[in-house]
């Protein structure tokens, strides 16, 4: 082996604390990108592959009642591909155990074949046969929930009359990944299922023989969406038509849709701040550790090595450190993305997820790693080469210091002569001081984001489940009740209070632009549910008008003070107009709130309501759901707490795994770049602090002077790292917000605490290892010899 | 006393008018003003002068480490002041060998592979074996320079800079870090590689004494040549006292 060969094994290996560590950020920077990023976009490709296997929908057009012969006429309209309807109910299920009663949705199938849209994928047991009208098949989620499987029967009520069907297998459709109760948020899958059943049963049933009441089709790649559901609206509309919308307002849709762009920060965004960060450290602390080599660098070229083996000798650090990171952090990230993809599969039902490193996503990630080392070590050996050897060689000139502007404002005597040594040290190499430090803040900028993640999501679900919905049970009935009825509901067991609502789907239209909502009728005074705004503060409602979400409000374009037009898009169908009077920031997005005696007069339907929130005794809540599941007006029983429950253990699998996981990355590399800071530190000094300690001065006061300067630069990492860390949380809000789904801007006191307390933590751990190296010098080799 | 000079001597390295200024913010300092120098073939070489005379200056240009602010430097025909830096480095390859008070020894490699790491990179170099044999430290050759004496790294910085049969040897203060006794061996061994192996050979000093122990004795102050004697014989390195 050539000489300077071994000379860089052995110096690897002398240097292998500083080696492992920054391979560990490199490998962490890669580990991010290929862990998360590699199963978001496998989640990505799966939901593609899946809409297409499925022939997923492009457009919803929901309504009363139609003939089968208007088929020809939707088929008809320029831009749609393809048609099919089908006949679907909501129906209560008769499970014979206590607990909340369950609704199902019932969906038909054909009499022949699969759906030519919408397809289900079978899960488990097979599709339903030919002219066996009993035969069912149910959501796999409800399906598991309930612990049903093929050949189990379940009772239904149809139209008030209890019917047995058989389970003949457990399916999936991406139209029913999430399967939301009515009146609920999120998806409750034991107590809300889907049933497929022959058209054959469902159309007798609901007196929809040779009818439909629900149609959808795709469209053609050229085809204009708007143009299209205006034609279908015109079609539909002398038959009940409740308004068709596109895929982007389908419920499961939608919100597969805003979990997928929840899991772009983690996914996508996070990971490329993370890998950016690790580049910008490599670059950083790569270059910092070959100008250490100065000295040799001198004598190799003095000797007549050229610049370039030179160069490629002191290089060869660098690609050692990231290749060795580069091979964990892909070994490690495939692994963990494997098992992320667990974590997606729990939560998505989407039958071909599996995890997939596309080649080009690990070579950009490993490109960038090696981007930043090279850069850092050419940076650095360039400097050190450009020098005339004979320069670089001599033992560094003494420093020439001066007192300092902390000093020249007359604040020196505040420090003692370590301090003052401390502090003109720093002074002197402004840059070089900036840079440790901004290294340091970069590593506290990216823990602030791990935490700032939890931050938002609690956030989230506090004001969700605490401010906003403070009811104990959501009830929603089968058909509007009259509004009395909040008196029987008060008479029920242990109900405290009542508060009636109204739902009212509608259309709203500003000029051109127009957007389809649900109007959502609250009590003037209610104190169950209220209009919280995203900063938590209570709304009131006002006496006519309506209040919007800041999201629906740019949608359309409008300001409070204007008008809109609102055609309901129920009952008697009322086309008429109403005020902006407020505009919310919230987090739900496309709110649109009123007072229930105005959204009455609006609909011209007064003193009917759509359901009832309940505050109930905690205690009698058994005897309650008991009750309620007696009464056949009453089909969603939803309670905030299931919801909470359901929605926080459903993130707990998603964004927090996901948070989780980048936390831990946050956590090492900070460490990496932390501990390599302070072993350079030594390695630049070594010298100095041994000839201090020639003249006499104490292990703990050279300590003193080494770990201050450390010190020093970390504390002033931790507000630049907050900032830096508080400017990209913003940019990543401001990055996902879309039209379903934002998060909230959010940075609580506890993460900057906990970044902070992170950093210094894996900055005393580092200056420990770093005194003890120190402790552990032999006066007489250091000064013998040059590092 | 001032010799006729040898016809038979070749001239391997001439410097004319070699000046270099260093500006230092608003001071400049003339390290170097018009020096003129001549090294003959196979003669050792005695560079003289008070420390800040430019001494070191001076060699690390004619090494091809640093180059002039203006005048010539020639390697046999070749003009060093012409040259491009990887063609400087080249020159440095071949021809020259430092030594520097300080050894510079790379400290993660043994005496061994500190000369071969030049010896890789020589034509027809000796063996590092040998190189270390003929400083006499054929014991230590798998020692790491923290496990040597202050005099065995400058010999071992000797065997490498000997060891791939320089054409020049440059020293810069060889015996400066060293006590007496150690800085006798080094001188003595600087001396019998000399002789053994003909290298052109040029010891810097602050120590008029050593100026014995050369042909010639180039005398510098300020930055100038100010004397130039060449010795009838030299004396014996172990005669030298200091
Ligand atoms: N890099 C430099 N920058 C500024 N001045 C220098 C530099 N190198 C040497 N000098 C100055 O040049 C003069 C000659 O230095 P040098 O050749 O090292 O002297 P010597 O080796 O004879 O002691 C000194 O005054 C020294 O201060
Ligand atoms: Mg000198």
């Amino acid at each position: 082996m050539l000489a300077i060969n071994k000379k860089l094994v052995r110096e690897l290996w002398h240097l292998k604390g500083q080696v492992a560590s920054i391979a560990l950020v490199v490998a962490s920077g890669i580990m991010s990108v290929v862990t998360m990023r590699g199963s978001y976009d496998s989640l990505v490709s799966a939901q593609q592959q899946y809409y297409s296997e499925s022939r997923f929908a492009d457009v919803w057009a929901p309504l009363v009642r139609a003939p089968l012969a208007l088929v020809s006429k939707l088929e008809a309209i320029p831009g749609v591909d393809a048609v099919d309807t089908r006949v679907t109910f909501l129906a209560t299920l008769d499970l014979d155990d206590s607990g909340i009663p369950a609704q199902g949705r019932f969906v038909s199938l054909p009499e022949i074949g699969h759906p030519k849209l919408n397809d289900i994928v079978v899960r488990e047991g097979r599709y339903i046969a030919v002219g066996a009208p009993d035969e069912v098949i149910i959501s796999e989620n409800f399906a598991l929930a309930r612990n049903f499987v093929p050949g189990d029967r379940i009772k239904v009520i149809i139209n008030g009359r209890s019917r047995e069907l058989d389970i003949v297998g457990t399916a999936i459709s991406p139209e029913h990944s999430y399967a939301v109760p009515p009146g609920s948020l999120y998806p409750e899958d034991d107590r809300y299922g889907i049933l497929w059943a022959s058209r054959e049963i469902l159309g007798p049933a609901f007196d929809m023989d040779g009818a439909f009441n629900e149609a959808f089709v795709t469209l053609t790649p050229d085809a204009n969406p708007a143009a299209v559901i205006d034609a279908i609206d015109t079609i539909l509309d002398p038959y009940g038509g409740l308004g068709a919308y596109p895929r982007e307002d389908q419920v499961s849709h939608l919100i597969l849709q805003s979990e997928l762009d929840s899991n772009r920060v983690t996914g996508a965004i996070i990971p490329l701040i993370f890998l950016g960060v690790a580049v910008f450290l490599l670059y950083l602390v790569l270059g910092r550790l070959i100008s250490t080599q100065r000295g040799e660098i001198a004598i190799m070229k003095a000797f007549g090595y050229s610049d370039r083996e030179v160069g490629a000798h002191f290089l060869m650090f660098a690609v050692v450190a990231v290749l060795l990171g580069g091979v964990i952090g892909t070994i490690g990230g495939l692994f963990l993305g494997d098992a992320y993809i667990g974590v997606y599969d729990q939560y998505f039902d989407l039958p071909g997820l599996e995890y997939q490193l596309t080649p080009s996503l690990l070579f950009f990630a490993f490109s960038a790693c090696v981007l930043g080392a090279i850069g850092g070590a050419v940076a650095a050996v360039r400097r050190a080469v450009l020098l005339p050897p004979a320069e670089a060689m001599r033992p560094e000139m003494p420093a020439t210091f001066k007192p300092g502007p902390m000093e020249q404002i007359g604040l020196g005597y505040l420090l003692g002569a370590t301090g003052r040594m401390i502090l003109r040290n720093l002074e002197r190499k402004p840059v070089q001081s900036f840079f440790s430090s901004l290294g340091v803040a970069l590593s506290v900028a990216i823990l602030t984001i791990g935490f700032f993640m939890f931050d938002s999501i609690n956030y989230m679900v506090d004001l969700q489940f605490r401010q906003i919905q403070r009811e104990d049970v959501t009830l929603t009935f089968r058909e509007i009740l009259p509004d009395r009825v909040r008196y029987d509901l008060n008479h029920l067991q242990g109900v405290n209070r009542v508060e009636t609502y109204r739902v009212l789907p509608a259309r709203l239209r500003f000029g051109h632009l127009e957007k389809e909502v649900v109007i959502q009728g609250m009590e003037p005074f209610g104190r169950l549910r209220r209009i919280v705004n995203s900063k938590g503060y209570e709304i009131p409602v006002p006496s006519s008008g309506l209040v919007i979400s800041s999201l629906l409000a740019q949608r359309l374009k409008v300001t409070s003070g204007d008008e809109v037009i609102v055609e309901i898009l129920e009952g008697k169908r009322n086309k008429t107009q109403a005020v902006i009077t407020g505009v919310i920031e919230d987090f739900l997005g496309l709110s649109a709130y009123m007072s229930i005696d105005a959204l009455w007069s609006l609909s011209g339907e007064p003193n009917v309501v759509s359901g009832a929130y309940l505050a109930i005794d905690g205690q009698r809540v058994d005897d309650l759901y008991a009750e309620l599941k007696e009464v056949p007006a009453v089909t969603g029983v939803a309670s905030p707490a299931t919801m909470l429950e359901s929605f926080e253990e459903q993130l707990a699998r998603g964004i927090l795994i996901g948070a989780g996981f980048l936390l831990g990355f946050a956590c090492v590399i900070a460490v990496g770049v932390i501990y390599n800071a302070a072993r350079i530190s030594l390695s630049e000094r070594g010298r100095e602090l041994a000839s201090l300690r020639v003249m006499g001065f104490q292990r703990r006061e050279v300590a003193i002077l080494l770990l201050g300067e450390q010190a020093v630069i970390t504390l002033f990492a931790i507000p630049l790292g907050w900032l830096i860390g508080y400017g990209l949380c913003y940019v990543i809000t401001a990055s996902l917000q879309t039209d379903i789904y934002r998060i909230p801007f959010i940075v609580e006191p506890r993460t900057y605490i906990l970044s902070a307390m992170l950093i210094v933590i894996a900055a005393v751990a580092s200056g420990l290892v770093v005194r003890r190296r120190l402790d552990g010098f032999a006066l007489v080799e250091v000064l013998k010899t040059r590092e | 006393m001032v010799n006729q000079m040898l016809p038979d001597k070749e001239v391997i390295l001439s410097a004319r008018k070699l000046c270099k200024v260093y500006l230092m913010g608003e001071v400049t300092v003339n390290a170097l003003k018009n020096v003129d120098l001549d090294l003959y073939k196979g003669d050792l070489t005695v560079l003289l002068g008070a420390s800040g005379s430019g001494k070191s200056t001076l060699l690390n240009i004619i090494g091809g480490l640093d180059v002039a602010s203006s005048g010539s430097v020639f390697y046999l025909d070749q003009d060093l002041s012409k040259l491009t830096d990887r063609e400087l480095t080249n020159y440095r390859r071949l021809n020259v060998g430092f030594v520097f008070q300080f050894y510079n020894l790379i400290s993660s490699l043994t005496a061994r592979e500190n000369v071969a790491l030049v010896t890789d990179i020589s034509i027809d170099p000796m063996t590092p074996e040998e190189a270390l044999e003929l400083v006499g430290l054929q014991g230590r050759m798998d020692h790491f320079p923290s496990q040597l004496s202050g005099g065995e790294q400058q010999r071992v910085a000797i065997a490498r800079a000997i060891a791939k049969r320089p054409k020049i040897l440059l020293c810069d203060e060889p015996t400066g870090a060293l006590d007496v006794k150690t800085g006798k061996l080094v001188l003595s061994v600087l001396d019998q590689v000399n002789r053994q192996t003909e290298t052109t050979t040029a010891i810097i000093t602050h120590n008029v004494a050593i100026g014995g122990m050369g042909d010639v004795v180039i005398r510098m102050s300020s930055g100038e040549v100010v004397e130039r004697i060449e010795n009838e014989t030299r004396t014996n390195v172990e005669e030298i006292e200091w």
